[in-house]
């Protein structure tokens, strides 16, 4: 098993000190980003982004630290969904509707300790998916050339816009939005300026960090700017956390619930452009179907604390197959992290496992003990991360704000980007207000450039023919996936979102 | 009404996109598709997209009320300003400015913003700058 020699070597480099202190202070990190209201997994690595980069941390060390980051905050996301019914971050929107009753119920402890539980399930199985699965993905992809690279990155558009957003018109629009972006500056194969209008600064394209704390950080901040104001502060205090340690009994009746829905999260994790919210409503879904007997769903029923959390950490590791295996991002965060790997200088897909198998292994070894971690820090510590919830929002944002332009000036010193950063802030919260999502505009200032290489290289290899895009049996069966993933959801949609918003409602 | 102006929006964009496209210049090093080809591909996009806006628009978002809108506007106007200041009067001052701006706006009484404002900028030097080394913006006092 080659595999596990290689994680083995994996082990030996995050097992260093200072691989493990940024590990723990990501998953302490993250459990915080992932509690606070507002502040999800994809705004937060994107505001630590820049900052792991002006830290000149090497590679494997800003991975692991945003990597915990990540895993963290689809832990600390249950926290708030438990205690005040508000998910801290999307994909715990739907532990709200039993872990808030059992929470009334005076069980918030059991609650908090199951979902713990639960989450640490989800996410070393998938952890072992993804070294098991990732290998095999880099060995179909070692098949591609430029033409299938192409249909890939349509593909990953096509299905992202589906399940992301209630309007596949507006997912395109989103995702052209982001290529047009990356067109900015000058042209990588023949050196000609594009879009620039003679403005210097321009010249080499607009960074993506930049277009991504703007959209995701700043946009947050007007948004609570406009439907936060005056809040009343939050009342985590007057819930209490009672005993944190759940019973044998209550862990082996949730037992049947995580394993579906480990399994169930990783399938829509690894399916490009689905992500972690999916997961844990699929999982949620599926749990009630299967053993809701006695209708005790969203009344506080353990399962239905463990099918959504097991879920959404399941996919999370899913997510970071395609991710690594691809250069193709299965999530919001995982497009994030992609754009931090770009920023290091790091080309994700098959070559990395062959060129930085360091950085590979190093990573998910690091995922590992970084699940551990946050198993061993949210179950005793979790009053710890109650109390942070206590921070009232009109301190919190000015915060967020005033730490994203730190990134962003520690990275260039330029007054310019963080106009553009601005800039990009209040298109998010227009875009926002539209309804049109904005993974799909991030992907697209990644991608851009990519997928516009691959384009052009496969013309030149044809040699101006357009056809070839279309001439081998795997990029036929890509661009058919990308057409069924992006017409299914306009056909089906309308069904899935009516189920979608009834068990939103239905608590 | 709100996705029908966004379409008309989105198509004078996608226009304008592909009339700068085609100024674009083309090199003497050149591959068969040169660089106008992809643009004017997700000009076509672009267009299609805000068209199914302006036919099938979704239903109305709830916009803020002009009040809000103005308070948004204000916080965009302060940090612009803050950009511009960072360079010229240094981390610390600028940012206690804007964070106290920011806390007041969003809800703080003022004699609870001011402190506020000063922690965050004080709190934001010592953890990046002292702690972690970054280099933040250098005013006239050095910090």
């Amino acid at each position: 098993m080659d595999v596990l020699a290689s994680l083995a070597d994996g082990f030996a480099i995050a097992l260093t000190w200072e691989n493990l202190g940024l590990a723990l202070l990501g998953c302490f990190l993250g459990t915080i980003i992932g509690a606070l209201p507002g502040l999800g997994p994809s705004n937060g690595v994107a505001i630590l982004i820049p900052l792991a980069f002006t830290l000149g941390l090497p590679p494997t060390p800003a991975l692991i630290l945003l990597t915990s980051v990540y895993y963290g905050a689809m832990y600390g996301g249950r926290i708030s969904s438990i205690l005040l019914n508000i998910p801290g971050d999307e994909p715990a929107l739907m532990t709200t509707l039993d872990g808030y009753p059992m929470a009334r119920q005076g069980r918030a402890g059991e609650a908090l300790a199951l979902s713990g539980i639960a989450s640490f399930v989800g996410a070393f199985f998938a952890t072992w998916g993804l070294v098991f699965l990732a290998p095999q993905l880099v060995r179909v992809a070692l098949l591609f050339g430029p033409a299938e690279y192409f249909a890939l990155f349509t593909l990953a558009f096509a299905t992202l816009g589906g399940i992301a957003s209630r309007n596949q018109a507006k997912a395109a629009f989103a995702a052209a939005l982001g290529l047009g972006i990356a067109t900015i500056g000058v042209d990588g194969q023949t050196g000609v300026p594009r879009f620039s209008f003679g403005e210097v600064h321009l010249y080499d394209g607009i960074d993506f960090l930049v277009a991504i704390v703007g959209l995701f950080a700043l946009s947050e901040v007007f948004v609570f700017l406009e439907s936060h104001r005056g809040d009343a502060d939050a009342a985590a205090d007057k819930m209490k956390i009672g005993r944190v340690i759940p019973s044998l009994n209550i862990l082996r009746r949730t037992t049947g619930a995580m394993s579906r829905s480990t399994v169930i999260g990783f399938i829509c994790g690894v399916l490009p452009g689905a992500g972690a919210s999916l997961g844990s409503f699929m999982a949620y879904s599926l749990e009630k179907r299967v053993s809701d007997k006695n209708k005790t769903f969203g009344t506080g029923d353990p399962r239905g604390i463990a099918a959504p959390e097991a879920g959404n950490n399941a996919a999370a590791g899913g997510a970071l197959v395609p991710m690594l295996a691809l250069g193709v991002p299965g999530s919001g965060t995982t497009a994030v992290l992609l754009a931090m790997l770009l920023a290091l200088n790091i080309t994700p897909g098959p070559l990395l496992f062959q060129q930085n198998p360091d950085v590979v292994w190093g990573l998910i070894a690091a995922l590992f003990i970084g699940n551990v971690m946050l198993l061993l820090m949210n179950i005793p510590l979790v009053s710890l991360f109650v109390r942070v919830l206590l921070i009232p929002p009109k301190y919190l944002m000015p915060a967020v704000a005033m730490i994203s332009f730190v990134g962003i000036y520690g990275i260039s010193g330029s007054t310019f980007d963080l106009m553009v950063m601005v800039g990009f802030g209040v298109i998010g919260w227009v875009l926002r207000k539209l309804d049109v999502p904005l993974v799909p505009v991030i992907l697209g200032v990644l991608l851009g450039d990519q997928m516009e290489k691959n384009l052009r290289r496969a013309m030149t290899i044809s040699d101006g023919d357009w056809t070839a895009l279309f001439a081998s049996p795997l990029a036929i069966g890509l661009w058919a996936f990308a057409i069924i993933g992006f017409v299914a959801p306009i056909l089906f949609g309308r069904f899935f979102r009516m189920k979608h918003r009834e068990e939103d409602v239905g608590d | 009404m709100s996705d029908r102006v966004f379409g008309v929006i989105g198509i004078l964009l996608a226009a304008f996109y592909a009339w700068q496209s085609t100024l674009i210049q083309e090199s003497f090093i050149q591959d068969p598709v040169g660089p106008k080809a992809f643009p004017l591909i997700i000009a076509i996009v672009l267009a299609l997209s805000s068209l199914v806006f302006i036919l099938k628009p979704d239903p109305e978002p709830d916009w803020p009320a002009v009040g809000q809108l103005f308070e948004i506007g204000i916080s965009v106007a302060l940090l612009v300003a803050y950009a511009l200041a960072l360079p010229e009067a240094g981390f610390v001052a600028s940012t206690a400015v804007a964070a106290s701006f920011l806390s007041w706006r969003l809800g703080a009484a003022p004699l609870h913003a001011i402190p506020a404002g000063i922690a965050i900028a004080a709190g934001i030097y010592v953890v990046f700058h002292l702690i972690l080394g970054l280099s933040l913006a250098r005013g006239p006092w050095g910090f």
